[in-house]
């Protein structure tokens, strides 16, 4: 039997760029050749290894390879006290510690019962929805790294990442690794000029948004190379678990700010933005827009904030014991469903800690995404999914 | 969504030989687990999925738990005759028990479709040691392939019918299960399964006149 023939004739060299998927077919009867790309590659964010299979310059297999930044967080956590662990979750998603300190911070409220007052409440939703911004701009700024500016739109968001870390080190002491919210409140209140401050920010970021969006928004490169690139199908997405903005990009209506309502997330007038190609460009535009919406949020809760105690009086720091059961606390993370699922036997430390990561989960179809695309789009699509690896590996 | 007595008395219904049963939760966030027996499981997660009042479309967080073989020792009060024909005395009669260790796999189930959830399921090993087979539901939710992957690597339950079950975040030639709780850390962290032996042969042969391993300007001070 002849080899199976190819099911669409290949592009013509030099041809215009039309579909980019292409159909593998051994014209050249060349052989395959693997590759590994990384753990040390600079485009992988960090140590992850893909392990590719290329007839040419084509993707037919792709493999990731995990473990490289691995430490078994898990465990040491289980030989820690609750609240000991707080400051390992910042080293999770270290651009985001914020809202992972929140993650860790709710799942504990669940299994203890706890309640956590008004403002810190609203204290939360400022600080997650202030990392939200923070992520997507990098995340956008690393994206066009990968798609071969140098770093020319990731040193723009970096200008305003640093606005707003330096926020978060005015707040809690340190710009990255924040380990800024206790079980049943906050940590530390912020003063009327800290929120003054960030109002502002928030009141400006806007108008970045629109230099941003009118420097890259309709850039010909962006177009060309991510228009039909890296598709996902939705019901591919949801059985595979991917969930965030790579998810709502498929045109999957599920954020957890809506759907569970977490906090005080109902109280808030927001959108929740959906693509309609799952395509690599649908993720870059889903960052775009979640940023806007965050802004509305921000000025929503900035207005809103209530005075009070930021921390529940009968909240217990020291000899915190929760009773034995089990919960699972999840929220919508910047890069999707962070969760934490905590046992209690009843002693000081958890007897299970697991961390839900959406970084390592939203690799599963990476494969799929990839096949029939060039080495430089498996690139921009990994990028596009926006991992951290202190997350995948834990 | 229905209630889990109502999800356990439809699937009883539904697949008369399985055992089903509820896991109470008593911590303050109730969230109720089922437990499905081995041989049922796949057939049962496929129906939750598939169901049309529960569609639980999204399998959201799987993780496993180590439950070492534990000794309990239970106090009964038993009154015991005096033999000098006095008042029975009460004395505290103490038995020990050995619950035997297992491992569990715990589901976290969500419905994108409904917005409801979660419906947790557990599943479990027979031991900690040789019957720690329980089925791979990746094939009903592909969500559950690098989740099943790293249970497997770190706590040692084998899933059965998973496409491809390698260690995640482990090397592949290691050996123990680090998340078990009787996991003994090494001594040296440090060790690399590297043939020094050999390199260090290949390197005298290729330069005689160096000791291999051995700083340069140490050697050029040796010489006289």
């Amino acid at each position: 039997m002849s080899p199976a023939a190819p099911t669409q004739a290949p592009a013509p060299f030099g041809a215009p760029s039309g579909p980019t998927v292409r159909t593998v077919t051994d014209a050249f009867h060349g052989d395959l050749l693997e590759v590994s790309m990384g753990p040390q590659h600079p485009s992988t964010h960090g140590v992850f290894r893909m392990d590719v299979t290329l007839d040419g310059e084509v993707i037919v297999k792709l493999k990731p390879v995990f473990g490289y930044l691995h430490r078994n967080h898990e465990k040491i956590a289980e030989n820690t006290s609750y609240l000991a662990s707080m400051p390992y979750t910042d080293r999770l998603d270290y651009l985001c510690s914020m809202s992972t300190n929140w993650a860790y911070a709710l799942a504990v409220e669940k299994l203890a019962g706890q309640a956590v007052p008004d403002r810190a409440q609203y204290l939360r939703i400022i600080l997650a929805e202030l990392t939200r911004i923070v992520n997507h701009a990098c995340l956008v700024g690393f994206l066009f790294n990968d798609l071969g500016t140098s770093f020319t739109p990731l040193l723009y968001a970096f200008r305003e990442r640093e606005k707003i870390i330096d926020l978060f080190e005015a707040l809690s002491g340190s710009r990255m690794m924040c380990n800024y919210q206790r079980f049943g409140g906050c940590r530390i209140d912020p003063s009327p000029e800290w929120l003054a401050a960030a109002s502002r920010l928030v009141d400006n970021f806007p108008r970045f948004l629109d230099e941003y969006e009118r420097m890259l928004t309709g850039n010909e490169i962006l177009l060309a190379r991510t228009q039909g690139v890296g598709r996902l199908k939705a019901a591919n997405a949801i059985n595979a678990g991917i969930t965030g903005p790579v998810l709502r990009a498929a045109g999957v209506n599920y954020d957890l700010r809506k759907v569970d309502a977490y906090g005080f997330y109902s109280r808030f007038d927001f959108r929740v933005p959906l693509g309609e190609h799952g395509d690599t460009y649908d993720r870059y535009m889903m960052r775009i827009l979640e940023m806007r919406e965050s802004v509305k949020i921000l000025q929503q809760a900035f207005r809103d904030l209530p005075t009070g105690p930021i921390m529940d009086p009968k909240a217990k720091i020291r000899g915190f014991r929760p009773k034995a059961g089990e919960a699972y606390g999840r929220l919508e993370s910047p890069k999707g469903e962070l969760g934490f699922y905590l046992l209690s036997d009843g002693t000081p430390n958890p007897y299970r800690y697991r961390v839900r990561p959406p970084s390592l989960i939203n690799l599963t179809l990476l494969e799929e995404m990839c096949l029939g695309h060039t080495v430089a789009d498996a690139v921009v699509i990994l990028g596009s999914i926006d991992i951290v690896l202190g997350e995948v590996d834990r | 969504m229905e209630s889990l007595e109502q999800i356990r008395d439809r699937l009883l219904a539904r697949f008369p030989g399985a055992t089903i049963t509820l896991v109470p939760n008593p911590g303050p966030a109730a969230e109720h687990t089922i437990s499905l027996d081995n041989a049922h499981a796949f057939e049962i997660a496929r129906f939750l999925r598939d169901d049309p009042a529960l569609q639980l479309d999204y399998c959201s967080n799987v993780t496993g738990i180590d439950w070492p073989e534990k000794e309990i020792v239970e106090t009964k009060k038993v009154s015991v005759a005096d033999p000098a024909g006095g008042p029975a005395k009460v004395v505290e009669e103490k038995t020990k028990r050995i619950e035997p260790g297992r491992l569990e796999a715990v589901y976290h189930l969500y419905s994108m479709a409904l917005r409801h959830g979660p419906v947790i399921i557990r599943l479990r090993t027979g031991n900690r040691s040789d019957q720690v087979t329980v089925p791979s539901l990746t094939p009903v939710w592909r969500s559950c392939d690098f989740q099943e992957r790293e249970i497997f690597d770190l706590f040692g339950i084998v899933f059965e019918g998973h496409p491809n079950l390698r260690r995640l975040l482990m090397w592949g030639d290691f050996k123990d299960h680090p998340m078990r709780k009787d996991y003994v850390e090494p001594d040296d962290y440090e060790w690399e399964p590297t043939p020094h032996a050999e390199v260090l042969e290949r390197a005298q042969a290729h330069y005689p006149s160096v000791t291999p391993g051995v700083s340069a300007p140490a050697q050029v001070e040796a010489k006289p």
